[in-house]
């Protein structure tokens, strides 16, 4: 039981994906201009990264091992993460059409999210069981989400504010992120998995 | 080596075979009225039926929120033909979206063009190419003549010409016309 929890503390805070592993930065820059874009982006992650990380603990423990092809994992991994991005856009497309206006191109995308694929990969690495990789992958998009609300509650303040001309439009979006990543640092040594 | 190969096809059409009924059973169907009341509405993008496009104005149409007068690009033949397809009266254009004016391209004088790009920014079909503080030019044949670049060119080197017919455009002039010369 605690070790799930640790696995929980330890994906959205201590190793945050986005700011202590730095994986999954695509997204972070792109989508985070407007709150509502970020809130729906996040809740796509969370929906494919959880459910591709099972998906894929499953494809390596009951094909992969069982057949002696643990080398095939990358390109496996990539099959069925780019399978459950599109399973989500048809189902976002139905359900809401709005939000698949305003993510648009992104939400293909999170198939190249390298958090995704990050994910996948490093439970095989941890030899996480199946709750775990569920946690491991839900905790990471949570975390990926926290971070990305976040920051894009920030950036629509600063798109008010009286940024120096140099520095307007990405490089203070940068600027700010280093400044979250280096708060996150904070969190270091909270949680050890 | 041959188990590799299989087993990842065999998988691969496992998740085509899922996708291909998620997608049947997840299928959106788009609103047919909209989209032949869309294949009307001349695609200029111009926005000056106060609408940002010329889909949200097709929309807008197909619930009833929005008279069908309200295009002058398509002019009179257009809202004749919105008139035939929801079965109601022809309407005149209405005057506040503007006047009906023939085909017309934009046209970049290079010689005073400075490169600002706010022009590629305004239009809507991405048909201005160009780079900051280089010359900028109009691809003419994806050019809706929609005048949303005239605005915020700060030199005012963007002129509105007659669209001359080109290969795909150019007809034969109608006999009634012919005829009456």
């Amino acid at each position: 039981m605690e070790s799930y929890l640790l696995i929980l503390v330890s994906t959205v805070l201590a190793n945050n994906f986005v700011l202590v592993r730095f994986l999954g930065l695509c997204p972070f820059m792109g989508v985070s201009g407007k709150f509502e874009g970020a809130v729906g982006m996040s809740v796509a992650t969370m929906f494919v990264l959880t459910l591709s990380s099972m998906s894929s603990y499953l494809l390596n423990e009951y094909l992969l091992i069982p057949l002696g092809l643990e080398y095939l994992a990358t390109l496996s991994f990539i099959l069925v993460i780019a399978a459950v991005v599109q399973f989500t856009e048809l189902l976002m497309r139905q359900t809401s059409p709005l939000l698949y206006r305003v993510l648009g191109i992104f939400l293909p995308l999170i198939t190249s999210n390298c958090a995704v694929l990050g994910v996948a990969l490093l439970n095989v690495q941890e030899q996480h069981n199946l709750l775990q990789s569920a946690l491991y992958g839900f905790g990471a998009s949570t975390g990926f989400g926290l971070v990305l609300i976040s920051f894009s509650a920030m950036r629509e303040r600063l798109a008010d504010a009286d940024v120096p001309i140099h520095f307007r439009g990405a490089p203070i979006a940068l600027v700010t992120a280093g400044l979250m990543a280096l708060a996150f640092m904070g969190f270091t040594g909270l949680a050890r998995v | 080596m041959l188990t590799a190969i299989l087993s990842i096809s065999l998988v691969g059409m496992l998740f085509g075979l899922g996708l291909g009924w998620a997608a049947r059973r997840f299928r959106v169907d788009s609103d047919p009225v909209v989209d032949q009341v869309d294949a009307i509405l001349p695609q200029t993008q111009c926005g000056q039926c106060n609408f940002p496009g010329c889909r949200p104005y097709a929309e807008a149409i197909a619930s009833g929120e929005a008279p069908i007068n309200q295009c002058p690009p398509g002019g009179e033949d257009g809202i004749r033909a919105l008139a035939d397809l929801l079965g109601v009266e022809p309407l005149p254009l209405n005057p506040d979206n503007g006047e009906e004016a023939a085909p017309a391209v934009a046209l970049i004088d290079e010689q005073t063009c400075i490169g600002c790009t706010l022009c590629i920014q305004a239009c809507p079909v991405d048909a201005i190419v160009g780079a900051p503080k280089l010359m900028h030019t109009v691809i003419a044949a994806e050019c809706t003549g929609c005048d949303l670049c005239l605005p915020p060119c700060p030199v005012d080197c963007i002129d509105m010409v007659p669209r001359s017919p080109d290969e795909d455009s150019w007809s034969w002039p109608r006999p009634a016309a012919a005829g009456r010369r």
